[in-house]
Order: C-alpha cells, then structure tokens, then sequence
C-alpha cells in the first residue's frame, strides 16, 4: 500500500451543500456484484437533468484529478459505491467545506483523501479551476495546503485520517488483521459473547 | 471530551487498542449484512486469502432488491437474483446464519436483528447501511460502515475509528395527539440541521424518550443519520428489557440478570460529561412533513413552505433548488398537496406498532381515487403478525395493496418506484432527489398515520383532522 502526500492534477468544481449518495450514485446502479463500470454512472441523474452541462460532462474537466465540492458533501446511504464511482471516474482527492461521515471513511479505505477547507476558500478554489481549468490543483497532506496557481488556501483533515495516509496505512485491513490476539483478549473481556 | 456517558462506556469495553495512525481498533459485537454493500467485501476477502475469523458474530438477510410481489425464485430481476445468489453462496461458504427469503425470519436487516434480540444493550453494531443507527434504541453503539469496513470487520471483527464527541439531545413532555416518534426526529433534524451531528454520537434523553416504546426509538434513533449523526442512542431501561425478553436470541435465565445488571452499569452517569447539550419541548413538536430535497427541510403540517428569506444565505441556494424540484411554491401551505402514491414500510416505519396505528386511521376509510397506496411490512415476521392481526384486510378493505417484506419504495433496489415527476407521501427516511426510483419522482416524509390521512384525501393532511 502506497504513502500518500501530495495529489497533483487538473480540478473539477461540483456546486451546492448537502449533495448525497444518492446524487453521486442513484441505487439503481447498486444492483452489481463489483464495482467495475461505475465511474461512468457517477451523478448518473444530475448530469441527465444538465443535458451534458454538469462538470462531470464538461469537455473542459475531461481527465480531473481533484473534486472541489461544499459542505456535508456525500450525505445520506453508506453506499461505498458513491467514492468508488467517483474515483474510478479519475478523482485522486477532494476538497470541500464538509464531509458526511460515512463518506469520509469510505474514502479513506478506499485511498481518496477529502480536505476540508473555509466556505470562502472552497469558494475561491472552485471560482480559481472555472476560471483556468488547465491549471494544477495541488492537495499537500504534509502542509495541509491546497494550491490552484497563484491560490493556496489552508486545508484540514482529522489527524488519524491524515496520518494513515502519510504513513501508507489507510487500508487497515492488514494491520487490524495483524492484532488478532489482542483481538481475542478485548472478545473475552465481553460478557455478551457467550450469552447467546 | 465526554466522560461517564453509554457512549464512553460501551467504547471503552470494546477498544482492542491504538494504532498508528493514532485511530481506536474498536471490535464489534455484531455485524449484520445484506446483499448491496456485502458482495465486493467477500470478493475482497477472496483476493487476499483472508477468513472471517468469527462467523457467529455476523448474521445476513436480503431486503433491499427483494420484491414485494412475486417472490418466486429465481426472481424476474436478474441482477437482483445473481446478488441474492452471491449472498447465499458468500454465507454458505463462511458458516454465516443467513435468514433468506421464505424462512419466516427475512426482512430488513433492522427490523429483523432487533425483533430476535441480536441486538442488545452494550454492543457495538456495524453493518453497511448508514440506517444501522437504529439498533442504537437499545443502547448499542450502532452505525452504518462501508464495504471495505464491511471486509475489515468479517476479517477481524474490527474497525479503526476515530471516536466521536457525544450530544445530549432532550426531549421532554408529552407528545401532543397525532404527534409520533417520527415527527420527533423530524423535528430536531429540522431543528440541528443535516449537517448538525456530524463528529457526533447522539444520545436521545428526557421524558418523551423514557416514555416512548421500543418501536418509537428504533424510529427515532434511525434517523440519526439524516442529522448528520452517523449513531444515536438511548439509553437502556425497563422498556428496553420488557421488549427484549424471551426473544430467541436474548440472553436466557441465569444470564438474564447478569446482562440486566452489565446493561444498567452502562447507562449514562448522573454527572456524565457531553461535548454539547440540547433542550427541546414536546409541545412545540406538530405533525410534520418535509417540503424540500432533504430531510432538514420540514415543516408542521399546519405550515407553508418557508420563503427564502427564512434561511440563513448560505441555505437559500438549496431551497431554491428544493422548491424547483418540488414544484412546490414558497409561501404556500403545505396541506392540501396533491399526492400520487402513499408508502408506509422501511427501516424508519415498517414495524408492527406503525402498522396498527396505521390501519387505526385506514380503518373503515377509502384510498382517494387515482391514489396508489400500499403497506410493505418491515419483516416476515411483522407481516405474520399483522395478518394474525386482521391489519392486512384493514388495509385491503381501504384500497391499500398488502405486499411482502422489504425495503421496497424507501430506495427504490426493487420493482416499486415512482414514475416521472409523480409525488408520494411517504413512511420512510430520506427525500432526496431521484430516492424513489425516478429521477424526478418527489417524496414527502411524515409518520404512517400522516400517509393514510394522506391516502384518504389525496393530499397532504393534518392526521389530527381524522382523529
């Protein structure tokens, strides 16, 4: 598993609180047994409704690296298909207001890291890559800044979170599997384990 | 950071300990799975070698893609059929009790686990569903995860987590008539926001939750979610134990007092320290109904539709979004809005108790013409005991279709849906856009006995007209 601490590329800006996994992912598209595929039906409705005009669509965001979004991005269902959709789409990180909670972790295990940054400066990045799609947006987990040309703004991310990805951890599957006798000892101290 | 709460008890027990990232290796006592959110975690299992190192901790059942109709095998759905499949062969394979579709004890994963007493005060409970914050009613540390934490769990039967602050959320008096548990989580994610519990656990507290029963916290706690609160909880009492007691998989003579005595050691102290608290009054609490595109924007029935000026500036844009997508205008009230189709069922609302307070208000009424009304029991179980009951001809004699048990409408995995712009008044948990399986379909959330006042008139109604 790779360390992570700089994701570097052209950005997407998608506007508006609150977008949920619904939005990003609609359910029809969970009836799959992999996940192969979804990064096309990624905002599958909205980007119909738009008739080609969400930034998914847009010629000039084809190949992005970084999503910029707003507060309480990926909201409602747990649905680990909405971050896979959108990072098999192309996004290596994102930068918002917000994260909804399930969401977060999901990026995490999956490798996106997702920054959080003022309303303003969202605001400021996401006006800064309409303005000059071409340019680099840059995400630094060890500055905890985020870069747009001449733009950097401070970002933020919960120190766990941000650590596991420095230190090429954020798949935990191996290490939780590793402590498996320490495991035995917490399982043992419950009581309710043998009640049933 | 708080101290002495069920939150920082059941934690502690349950903390394996710190890894390097500085997360909590946390173990779960249960972890329930269905068949979306399951099949690339086996496959991921698959790939590396690994095994499920606790089987008996996991139980599974299908409910999102089922059918409510014709459930014969295989189903007409092909790829709904090819995930019950690998669901089957998934448990098959690593000794996981599965309760499948025919065997009495199918439903949804959140009402079937608290109806056989898997879930019990103390636990943490996990599963890939962000509506797992329901089994929190019993004072479980209870939320949804996703895949990959769905593999890191049968793996090692843990998780790394960060752990969350705790919100005291009172609510106290009593609940005026024609008012449910459902308008009361309505209310205070309408109150704290969507975004409101995000970092936080919250605990549900006060008079009205002591006097609410099992089934009216379940409902509360499963909303948690649409607040931003990925777990919420009550704390466990008599209510608690009297549902629990004699269930199948609940502890059994001896081991019933321990667990009584281990439970009551980790209710919330007296002197317990939250990150927040929060005071609401029972009496403010309406029958309430959303109008928008999320389950923040609600509203009393007896309300209209809030102009924008009532939202801070940063919200207008989404109501404006919301009133767009509605086709609803500002201003305007909120009764009196022509509905297509009525729903009641889900993890939010499919249980016995609403289905009796339900069939109360159906009883001896008509569904209005042109409407499309159907109940959807939350469980086999719910729906054996209905009929057992007589609810289903209630139902039936007043024009609502009685189906099998499922998620249904809720998300819309199966062949119920909406068709283009249709609006429904609905029992279930989120109104987003394109939930009910057409990407314009409208959803209006209320409690069960708000849909059939609903169903009755053919438009948003204030149940308490019919009481």
């Amino acid at each position: 598993m790779s360390q992570i601490h700089q994701i570097a590329g052209r950005g997407i800006p998608v506007k508006g609180n609150d977008i949920d996994t619904d939005r990003i992912i609609p359910a029809r598209f969970l009836r799959c047994v992999t996940f192969d595929g979804l990064g096309e039906q990624a905002f599958a409705d909205d980007r119909q409704q738009l008739g080609g005009a969400h930034p998914f669509d847009l010629e000039q965001y084809q190949g992005a690296q970084v999503l910029a979004v707003n507060a309480n991005f990926g909201c409602g269902s747990s649905r680990e298909h909405a971050p896979q959709a959108i990072a098999r789409w192309g996004i290596e990180a994102i930068v918002g207001e917000s994260f909804a909670e399930i969401f977060f972790g999901n990026c995490v295990a999956i490798g996106v890291p997702c920054v959080t940054a003022s309303s303003k400066d969202v605001a400021k990045l996401q006006a800064a890559i309409e303005a000059d799609p071409t340019a680099t947006v840059s995400v630094d987990l060890d500055t905890l800044q985020a870069t747009c040309g001449e733009l950097t703004i401070a970002v933020t991310m919960p120190e766990g979170a941000r650590q596991s990805f420095r230190d090429g951890l954020w798949d935990s599957c191996g290490q939780l599997v590793d402590r498996a006798e320490s495991v035995k000892d917490t399982a043992s101290a419950l009581p309710y384990l043998s009640w049933a | 950071m708080s101290k002495g709460t069920l939150f920082d008890k059941v934690w502690d027990v349950h903390t394996v300990g710190t890894l390097p990232s500085g997360q909590t290796q946390l173990f779960i006592g249960l972890h329930l799975i269905h068949e979306v959110t399951s099949p690339q975690a086996f496959a991921m299992l698959r790939e590396r070698g690994l095994k499920v190192p606790y089987p008996d901790r996991t139980v599974a059942t299908v409910d999102h893609i089922v059918p409510t109709e014709n459930q014969a095998r295989p189903f007409a759905d092909t790829l709904a059929e090819q995930m019950l499949q690998a669901l089957e062969q998934s448990c098959k394979d690593n000794d996981i009790r599965f309760n499948n579709v025919g065997s009495g004890k199918q439903g949804i994963v959140h009402v079937i686990a608290p109806e056989q007493g898997l879930t019990q005060p103390g636990m943490t409970i996990a599963c890939g569903d962000s509506h797992t914050s329901t089994h929190g009613a019993f004072g479980a540390i209870s939320f949804g995860i996703g895949t990959s934490q769905v593999r890191d769990v049968l793996a090692s039967q843990t998780l790394a987590l960060g752990k969350l602050k705790v919100r005291r959320v009172e609510v106290n008096g009593d609940l005026r008539p024609g008012v449910y548990p459902k308008d009361v989580i309505l209310y205070i994610i309408r109150k704290l926001g969507v975004k409101g519990g995000v970092g936080f656990a919250y605990e549900f507290a006060g008079t009205t939750f002591e006097a609410m029963s099992m089934e009216g916290r379940m409902t509360a706690c499963n909303m948690s979610i649409e607040g931003g609160a990925r777990c919420g909880y009550v704390n466990p009492d008599k209510v608690t134990y009297d549902y629990l007691k004699g269930r199948e998989s609940a502890p059994q003579d001896e081991a019933w007092d321990k667990a009584v005595a281990w439970w009551d050691s980790l209710r919330s102290d007296a002197d317990a320290e939250y990150d927040d608290v929060v005071v609401f009054d029972a009496a403010e609490i309406a029958p309430t109904v959303t109008w928008g595109i999320t389950p923040g924007q609600g509203i009393g029935v007896d309300e209209t539709v809030p102009t924008p000026e009532k939202f801070e500036e940063s919200d207008r844009p989404l109501a404006r979004e919301a009133y767009n997508y509605m086709q609803l205008e500002p201003g305007k009230a909120i009764a009196g809005t022509k509905v297509d189709v009525c729903f009641i069922g889900s993890c939010t609302n499919g249980r016995l108790s609403d289905l009796r307070e339900a069939a109360k208000f159906a009883q001896g009424r008509q569904v209005a013409a042109g409407v499309k009304a159907f109940v959807v029991p939350g469980s086999e179980a719910v729906k054996e005991q209905a009929e057992a009951e007589g609810l289903d001809k209630v139902f039936e004699a007043a024009g609502f279709e009685w189906r099998n048990a499922g998620c249904s409408m809720c998300l819309a995995m199966n062949p119920d849906k909406l068709v283009g712009d249709q609006i429904s008044a609905s029992s279930s948990n989120r109104n987003f856009k394109g939930r009910q399986g057409s990407s314009s379909g409208r959803t209006l959330l209320m409690s069960p006995a708000m849909v059939v006042a609903a169903a009755v008139n053919g438009a948003v109604t204030d149940v308490r007209e019919l009481l």
